[in-house]
């Protein structure tokens, strides 16, 4: 009992065994502060030696209150808060809002923003994965990997920061398409990223692929079959890799993914090793998909002309009046959305982000929600760390690519 | 000019001690590796190969308290994070500096709700805030500058008012 009290988990009381409560095991207190929580995780461990028995994940200390935000501001306004949520993945929340949003006004997107879109999110998915790769290499005390990582990983910030002016929050995807075309050096770059990329997705390879210490590490580590899988809801790259195909890019085609040629990489063996072989795959399917959309982007307008509802390029404020009628009416009232309620669902570099909309028939949605992949990631973790090593756990949470902001929201 | 700097002794230097004590502080400051949220993925990113803020004495990020003197809280501090962050500086020992990076630290940012602190400094005394969001790694070292000049300005003891 007193060591309940000690370590301050009185409210954790009913989840811990008889033998804890008894002092026959060990309780572990790990995080908020913890390097290889990757944010503000905490977990409570019961740990028989050094083996854990079960592990506790206590949420909520980036607790951000976006959706309840977001239900307070016009429907481009809350967009801002979208980029905020799962911070390595800002383009792809942007999409999975935006296209909400324009189910639910019913808007269609010239066939440029689509393509721009596509290859915007997947140098995102590219981004997310190295920051995790990364990490992951950090956590397993592989640092000259992260060092790789990043170098690389500003390579694509700087394409954001070319086409929207930001590195990292860009709200560059907008309701009806996006928020202006891509300046003409941006071919140019994304083509000289893919040639040197798909070089040093090899040379991460070389680091660690085939690593021994790396595959002590990790091999057999972590194990999740599909049924828990599927049970628990998980998806993206941990559900791949425990041997189901499924991916929303392949299962629901959005943004015209059904024209692009590219694999879904899946694993059988379901352990730590196999996340990151799926990962490392999806390195370079993202970058075959970025090249085709490159090929034949299309030329033409990025944003849709339903003036209702998008607003007018700037060049014709000055000469038309409706124009700039819309204009103040959009960016001051919002444009108002019809009843009902949508839901749009995205694959996100950690698998389906969704985004609800509940409409009143107003200009502000009355109700926001995300479904976010790493919340339901994260809870499978109780199952899979149990028997392990207290090292071994941290391989397990690095693996399963959780980001805090998409967890607390 | 003679004959002891052509043999390598370069004799005495004299200079006060606070200047003494203020530069080796500030040329081995050890930040505590703290991240919060997106802020903190700049963090990693100007300490990562582009940025190398190693070059500005903070080669180190250690993971406790105890051995840091400088906290960059970056990212967003909710209502349940608070306590955990105040206990994490009392933790440290002095002198110790506080910079808080990113709009969310230093005002709330976009997020003027019920769950976050506007403004870090409602929980713990902030030496130097950085703007943007998240601030580019640039102005995060910049930050770090910043909060140089201030620690080379300090006093050993303190100056009667």
């Amino acid at each position: 009992m007193a060591q309940i009290e000690e370590i301050g988990i009185g409210q954790f009381k009913h989840l811990v065994s008889e033998r804890a409560l008894r002092g026959e095991t060990m309780l572990l207190n790990m995080g908020p502060q913890h390097p290889s929580t990757h944010g503000v995780l905490r977990l409570i461990l019961e740990l028989d030696g050094e083996t854990v028995i079960n592990c506790i994940p206590d949420i909520g200390y980036l607790h951000t209150g976006v959706e309840k935000n977001m239900e307070a501001k016009t429907y481009q306004k809350a967009e801002v808060m979208t980029d905020r949520l799962d911070y390595m993945n800002t383009m792809g929340n942007n999409l999975a809002y935006v296209m909400a949003v324009e189910k639910l006004i019913d808007v269609d997107v010239p066939p440029r923003a689509q393509a721009l879109r596509v290859i915007l999110v997947e140098l995102q998915r590219i981004a997310s994965h190295l920051v995790w790769l990364g990490a992951f290499g950090l956590d397993l005390a592989a640092m000259s990997v992260f060092l790789y990582c990043f170098r690389e990983r500003e390579l694509v910030l700087d394409i954001f920061e070319m086409v929207s002016g930001q590195r990292m929050m860009t709200t560059y995807i907008r309701p009806g398409g996006l928020w202006r075309d891509v300046p003409v050096e941006f071919e140019k770059a994304v083509r000289d990223f893919v040639k040197l990329f798909h070089k040093r997705v090899d040379e991460y390879e070389r680091l660690m692929t085939r690593n021994p210490i790396f595959l002590d590490r990790l091999v057999g580590i972590g194990y999740l079959d599909k049924k828990t899988a599927l049970s628990y809801g998980v998806t993206g790259p941990m559900l791949r890799a425990s041997g189901v195909n499924w991916d929303l890019r392949k299962a629901t085609p959005y943004l015209g993914y059904d024209q692009y040629d590219f694999n879904i990489p899946t694993r059988e063996e379901g352990d730590t090793y196999a996340r990151y072989i799926v990962r490392i795959e999806e390195l370079r399917e993202s970058l075959r998909i970025i090249e085709q959309a490159l090929n034949k982007l299309p030329l033409g307008p990025v944003r849709s002309d339903n003036r209702k509802f998008v607003p007018p390029p700037r060049s014709e404020i000055g000469v038309s009046m409706e124009a700039l009628i819309h204009h103040f009416k959009l960016w001051t009232e919002g444009f108002l959305a019809p009843q009902g309620s949508i839901y749009n669902a995205v694959e996100s570099p950690r698998g389906e982000l969704g985004a609800f909309l509940e409409s009143d028939g107003g200009p502000k949605p009355y109700r926001v929600h995300m479904r976010t992949p790493s919340f339901d990631n994260l809870a499978v973790l109780p199952e899979i760390t149990k028997g392990h090593l207290v090292a071994d756990l941290v391989a397990i949470l690095a693996s399963v690519d959780i980001v805090l902001g998409d967890i607390d929201r | 000019m003679g004959i002891e700097q052509k043999l390598g002794n370069m004799g005495v230097v004299t200079t006060t001690l606070e200047q003494v004590v203020n530069w080796t502080r500030t040329n081995s400051m050890w930040p505590m590796l703290f991240g919060l949220a997106c802020c903190a993925i700049e963090m990693m990113a100007a300490q990562a190969s582009d940025y190398d803020m190693s070059r500005f004495g903070m080669e180190l990020m250690r993971a406790s308290p105890r051995q840091s003197d400088l906290m960059i809280v970056a990212g967003r501090c909710s209502k349940k994070m608070g306590p955990v962050l105040r206990l994490l500086y009392d933790q440290m020992p002095e002198p110790k500096w506080v910079i808080a990076m990113g709009d969310c630290a230093s005002c709330g940012g976009v997020f003027n709700n019920y769950a976050i602190f506007q403004g870090v400094d409602e929980v713990v005394p902030v030496d130097v805030y950085v703007a943007g969001c998240p601030p580019r790694p640039e102005a995060l070292i910049h930050g770090v500058l910043t909060l140089y000049e201030k620690v080379n300005a300090e006093k050993l003891v303190p100056v009667k008012a």
